[in-house]
């Protein structure tokens, strides 16, 4: 099964062919994680919207000096178009994050445990000393600008900037989403202390979770726009199916 | 006309978002689907339960307290009663404990007073977000509520309070675990003072595994029962009933 989803590695593809891009396990996060992310960014601005301020440390209210204000307190933050449910009510956004909250944190914890096990994570997403070079890195950078994407073998593998952009939501945005998620309920911060020491407060926890949830947002922005500028049936497709249709090189490579 | 693809990707975006916002605004209209994430809300519940035990929820310093403990909620209480009876000092106020309990009691404020104390600096957590850390003292519920006996159905603490929000009484309830969980105080301090009239006066319940609206203030009566259903709207809170939280608050 893994073998049969992997790409032929010594074919020495053209471009044009069909290719096994995603296992079915990142097929299924994938979309997992596209519901339930959303469904979390959409009531977590509701649930926002209850307190639209953001503190350091382990107390602030509106008494407190805030390093983030997104709306007086008397009004949303958030209009209703970006928020689930879409009028006011904190106590039913509640229930759509918690019980999204379980649908996120057991796929991403399969997930993980799949794909360190399976060694899929570490083959795809494992950023090779000559990736990291610089150079390397604003190569790609300055390939992207132009939007120039990798062709033919080039694209059977992750570039480095998805490897740091994926590396980055599933080893830094997921995980601190979900423990700055679990710092904040009073009952997990008696039973486990280490969560507010990690952060050094539950309004740290709480600043931090919605940083974190911006960083998704923009991974989501530039995820978005990248599969529109790399062929959006193609993309879409290989993330539904797996299968994934090489892109031709367009001219000799210099 | 030509439909671009661009034009198709934003019909598409649009439409999407459009038919996601009507959608979960239905869903969340349904009650099957609520009843369903409500379920969820249940598992939370169990969850923490197993989770922490009988663990003690931080305790602070005084140089980590909040230089303003914000008051939310009912910040005074209308009820012409408990006003002459604010106005006394709450000379001529006393605690009933009542319901599923052997000896019923009457308790002026001189007595909670003379129980043994617990103080405590802790963190109170509102479920809109903020947090404000305070010091809190008062005797243990679970003292009072041995001393009052309990009967072997009961099951529940009902906090009746004198303030109503919407013309309706507050009430707050917990079960016996987080009722005889040594920090679960009846506080009648708070920063080294006499409770104030928006902080809860004469006494409000630091119950401090659980977030901010479970911490009913202007208590008049505590009630054993063996069941919340027939109390009000049945949910063990006036939030609970009236704005659908989770009976369960420690996340």
């Amino acid at each position: 099964m893994e073998s049969a989803s992997e790409p032929p590695v010594n074919a020495e593809p053209q471009g044009g062919e069909l290719v096994r891009r995603h296992a079915l396990a990142t097929r299924l996060w994938h979309w997992t994680n596209a519901l339930s992310i959303l469904v979390m960014l959409m009531s977590g601005l509701m649930i926002l919207n209850a307190h639209p301020r953001l503190y350091w440390g382990h107390f602030g209210s509106e008494h407190d000096p805030a390093w983030l204000v997104l709306a007086p307190l008397e009004d949303t933050a958030f209009p209703g178009w970006m928020t689930i449910p879409s009028h006011y009510s904190l106590a039913d956004a509640r229930l759509w994050h918690f019980a999204f909250a379980w649908l996120l944190v057991l796929a991403f914890t399969g997930y993980l445990v799949w794909g360190l096990l399976r060694g899929h994570i570490a083959k795809r997403l494992h950023i090779t000393r000559a990736e990291w070079s610089p150079r390397h890195i604003l190569h790609d950078i300055v390939e992207h600008a132009q939007l120039r994407f990798p062709t033919g073998a080039a694209a059977l593998n992750y570039n480095v900037l998805q490897k740091i952009a994926y590396g980055g939501v599933l080893f830094v945005l997921l995980p601190a989403m979900i423990v700055t998620g679990l710092a904040m309920s009073p009952a997990l911060d008696a039973a486990w202390p280490w969560l507010i020491d990690l952060f050094g407060g539950r309004q740290t926890a709480r600043s931090i979770h919605f940083i974190a949830a911006t960083g998704l947002v923009l991974f989501f922005l530039v995820h978005m726009a990248m599969v529109v500028l790399a062929g959006p049936i193609n993309e879409v497709r290989s993330m539904i199916t797996g299968w994934y249709r090489l892109p031709k090189e367009k001219e000799p490579r210099a | 006309m030509i439909i671009t693809r661009r034009k198709a990707l934003q019909w598409g975006a649009v439409g999407t978002g459009g038919l996601l916002l009507s959608g979960c605004d239905a869903l969340n209209d349904s009650p099957s689907f609520k009843g369903a994430i409500a379920g969820v809300g249940r598992l939370h519940e169990l969850t923490q339960r197993a989770i922490i035990g009988d663990s003690l929820a931080r305790e602070f310093t005084e140089a980590d307290m909040s230089p303003v403990f914000k008051a939310n909620g009912s910040l005074m209480v209308a009820d012409p009663a408990y006003r002459s009876m604010l106005a006394n000092g709450f000379a001529q106020w006393a605690l009933t404990v009542d319901g599923l309990v052997h000896r019923p009691l009457s308790l002026p404020l001189t007595a909670l007073q003379a129980m043994p104390q617990r103080s405590q600096i802790t963190r109170h957590d509102c479920v809109e977000g903020w947090s404000a850390i305070g010091k809190w003292q008062g005797p243990q519920l679970g003292a009072i509520l041995s001393s009052a006996g309990l009967m072997p159905g009961a099951r529940y603490v009902v906090f009746h309070c004198a303030d109503k929000l919407e013309g309706k009484p507050y009430y707050e309830s917990i079960d016996l675990v987080e009722a005889f969980h040594p920090q679960t105080i009846l506080a009648w301090r708070m920063n080294d003072a006499p409770l104030t009239e928006p902080h809860g006066a004469p006494i409000r319940l630091r119950t401090e595994r659980q977030l901010g609206y479970k911490q009913a203030k202007y208590i008049m009566r505590i009630e054993l029962r063996d069941s919340l259903a027939g109390l009000y709207g049945g949910k063990g809170g006036f939030w609970e009933d009236n704005r659908g939280y989770q009976w369960w608050a420690g996340i």
